[in-house]
């Protein structure tokens, strides 16, 4: 039975973990996301569905206990934000090598460094390019309501699961922040020993007599091995790009200009939308929904078909490389961006795309 | 006597456990890595828990641990197989789960896993091999490196006026109330590899009450780094890492 | 409708407070709500606000600077937000502790003295549910049934008991709401 909640985003993680049958929750605190953990210690999901929640020693120590949970086939997230996120991306490395499925969250908050606690989408370039070492891509959702992220925690397990890859899931202190209306699931049972054993026969569960050991490792020594590894990640990572695009448009239809933001950027568009076009600006908007694997085909699609394109992000300009390499420099592409914890107002940005 | 006459099942003294794979051990001849492994494996058979059991490999000499031991193994990244190991024992409580490191893995860039992991008590058998140095990379200084001891980064010996102190880390792990069986062995008799092996076992038996972790610190040699000969590495042990490093349990609250 | 308010005053005030049961109130009464709180030092004593919007629609951007309704109690907030009101919009502020007064004249000002009336009558921790009614005035988006829902959620079950007080500062609000300048 579907149920309502007025909650924060960050809370909408925790609930969504709890809820999707999540295995286990390792986690360090750090503004702008503590509400996750205590979200889940106040729940005691321990008691409600034998959900482990623990509160690592550090980011670093929370994301290798993920790893470990992965490895062992279990539904295991984290969640952190920015610092804790770069404290992470060694162990994000490893699970990619490792072909392992993990979820972690980023409520990204103003950097570099120590930056500051409000909010910021600085950290797209970590998340889709890389972040840690290796040639390895990271599913990366973009949230831009509390339902969504209720609803991606469960997505995002099911994407890592299907790909055996780490899913991101790339929030922002506003999202994270924001009290919504959220419909809720029913509490889903956890996966039995059983099943993980029947279902994803490469989990590390224990070795019976009827099969060979399972090794988990991103380790070749061999050159020509580690070159097989990369290719079939590629090929992986190819399939993702052709199934996993996901993306949302408002207005496009006769738009004679295009805004392209996620995440609370494309919540703030929406808002720039309507002013624009009370005062009869021809003005679309595209949402992709999955930073990687990047919607191109469609902003290419309509994008080609305006007169101008306006980026807009809580920094210096980081997706608007996509989207160039989207519309393959066909038509002009601007920036807009506000950083260091600065959000954009709708009126400053409708004054950006009046200036195309 | 032929070969046949000799392989015969009333002749067989000694035998390769079942719980160790075919493959050829990387190790150095005279390095203990080798004499750990198969007491590990023999526990483990002896004690029929080898679909139970999950192994967690280091980074360092033991990295390719998983392809000798025929149970399922994950490989850590460097100092992280506490972390592993608490994920692990905690979702599968009925498991053994076991992890494999040696001294710069568990004792400089792990520590903080390490030590935390202790002290919340996880259901693990850690087992933790110190050579005083870091094998796989060269030969490099270790945290647990004697004073004096020459290696490729104290190449004049470790002067502690530069570079701290070795550490007991052991002895640390022992202060914990989360550890509850902490024990220094050596393989490098078979008398004390039969103890070893006993303390081993006990580490394994201990997951069954579930009342915290076991810590199994393993003093041993590294021949190819101190560059001596085995035999005269075991004699270098024997006179300068044990007055340093004591043998014996340094906690049992079993 | 789309009601989008900023609710301005120090921490420890209760502007997240009575944000969160105006929110709640709304989901109970099936509108598309939104609360985006300032967070960080601000949860430690200094300024705080919160921008609520209740709305029959998806609610678009949940960070205004533009907004139907202001409710300022203190002067940090009115140096703040005074000309973040929309033209023909609504501003309600406590003149307790505030210096300087709302200059504008495109927009309906209210006064509600509520510090000094919850010190009045003893209910101190009532003061924003004072506030609340004053607003509520005003603009009716939520009826008493659906506050009374909204309050029941939002606090804690051991609070249930306070339920009755709160309505009741609500309808004190009501009464000692004053125009200051109106349209």
């Amino acid at each position: 039975m579907k149920e309502l909640k007025l909650m924060k985003g960050n809370e909408a993680i925790a609930e969504g973990a709890i809820r999707c049958g999540c295995d286990g929750y390792f986690g360090y605190p750090i503004t702008p996301q503590s509400e996750i953990l205590e979200h889940l210690m106040a729940e005691k999901p321990y008691e409600k569905t034998g959900m482990v929640v623990l509160q690592a020693e550090s980011e670093v120590a929370s994301i290798n206990m993920v790893y470990g949970g992965a490895a062992v086939g279990k539904r295991v997230m984290t969640t952190s934000s920015s610092p804790g996120v770069s404290l992470m991306q060694e162990g994000l490395s490893y699970i990619a090598g490792a072909e392992l499925p993990a979820l972690v969250v980023n409520v990204v908050r103003g950097g570099p460094g120590l930056g500051t606690i409000q909010p910021s989408q600085a950290d797209y370039f970590q998340s889709v390019k890389g972040g840690g070492h290796g040639d390895y891509r990271l599913i990366t959702l973009a949230p831009a309501s509390v339902q969504e992220m209720y609803d991606f925690v469960e997505l995002g397990f099911d994407l890592a699961f299907k790909y055996r890859n780490p899913v991101m899931i790339l929030s922002d202190g506003i999202i994270g922040q924001v009290m919504e209306k959220v419909e809720v699931g029913d509490y889903k049972p956890r996966w039995t020993d059983d099943y993980i054993v029947k279902t994803y026969p490469w989990a590390a569960t224990g070795k019976p007599k009827s099969r060979n050991h399972n090794i988990i490792t991103s380790l070749q020594l061999e050159s020509d091995k580690q070159e097989k590894v990369n290719l079939r990640l590629q090929a992986k990572y190819k399939e993702c790009e052709a199934n996993e695009v996901r993306y949302e448009t408002f207005q496009t239809e006769d738009a004679e200009y295009l805004l392209i933001a996620y995440g609370s950027s494309a919540r703030i568009c929406q808002k720039v939308l309507q002013l624009a076009r009370k005062e009869g600006i021809k003005v679309g908007l595209i949402r992709p929904i999955t930073l990687w694997p990047f919607p191109k085909q469609i902003i290419h699609d309509i994008g080609i078909k305006t007169k101008g394109i306006l980026n807009v992000e809580m920094n210096a300009g980081q997706m608007i490389e996509d989207v160039k390499l989207a519309v393959e420099c066909k038509v002009p592409v601007k920036h807009y961006g506000r950083f260091g914890g600065i959000v954009p107002t709708p009126s400053e940005i409708l004054n950006a795309l009046k200036n195309l | 006597m032929t070969r046949e006459e000799i392989i015969k099942p009333e002749n067989l003294v000694y035998k390769k456990s079942s719980v160790l794979t075919d493959n050829v051990m990387h190790y150095c001849p005279g390095c203990g890595h080798g004499l750990v492994h198969r007491i590990i494996a023999e526990v483990i058979e002896e004690m029929d828990i080898q679909d139970k059991t999950i192994g967690v490999a280091p980074v360092g000499c033991a990295v390719l641990a998983y392809n000798y031991f025929d149970v399922d193994f994950i490989e850590a990244a460097h100092g992280r197989a506490p972390a592993l190991g608490t994920a692990i024992s905690r979702l599968y409580p009925n498991h053994f789960v076991f992890t494999y490191q040696g001294d710069g893995d568990l004792a400089a860039i792990g520590t903080a896993e390490t030590i935390h992991a202790c002290n919340r008590g996880e259901n693990m058998t850690m087992i933790f091999v110190n050579n005083g140095i870091y094998g796989m990379t060269g030969g490099q200084m270790a945290p647990t490196t004697l004073e004096g001891m020459k290696t490729s980064t104290s190449p004049y010996g470790r002067d502690l006026s530069i570079m701290g102190n070795p550490l007991k880390i052991t002895e640390l792990i022992a202060q914990l109330p989360g550890a509850l069986y902490v024990t220094r062995q050596a393989v490098y008799t078979p008398a004390l590899a039969r103890k070893c092996k006993k303390a081993i076992r006990q580490a394994f038996e201990n997951q069954k009450l579930k009342q915290g972790t076991s810590f199994v610190e393993i003093v041993s040699n590294c021949n190819s780094g101190w560059k001596l000969s085995p035999v005269k590495s075991n004699e270098w042990l024997e006179q300068n890492m044990l007055p340093f490093y004591p043998l014996g349990d340094l906690k049992n609250n079993k | 409708m789309t009601e989008e308010i900023i609710i301005a005053g120090f921490g420890g005030q209760g502007v997240l407070s009575m944000g969160k049961i105006l929110a709640y109130s709304g989901v109970m009464q099936n509108k598309e709500v939104s609360w985006m709180p300032s967070y960080g030092p601000e949860m430690r004593g200094g300024t705080s606000n919160v921008t609520v919007i209740i709305s029959d629609e998806r609610i678009s951007s949940p960070c205004l600077n533009q907004f139907d309704t202001a409710i300022i109690l203190n002067q940090p907030s009115m140096d703040k937000f005074e000309n973040s009101v929309k033209p023909g919009g609504l501003l309600i502020y406590d003149p307790n502790g505030i210096t300087t007064h709302p200059t504008r004249k495109d927009i309906n000002i209210y006064q509600i003295a509520a510090a000094e009336e919850a010190s009045k009558i003893g209910i101190a921790k009532l003061f924003n549910m004072i506030v609340l009614g004053g607003f509520l005035k005003i603009k009716p988006l939520v009826t008493d049934e659906f506050l009374k829902k909204g309050l029941e959620k939002s606090l804690p079950a051991r609070h249930h008991g306070l339920i009755p007080e709160n309505i009741k500062a609500v309808e004190v609000g009501k009464e000692i709401l004053k125009p200051y300048h109106t349209l």
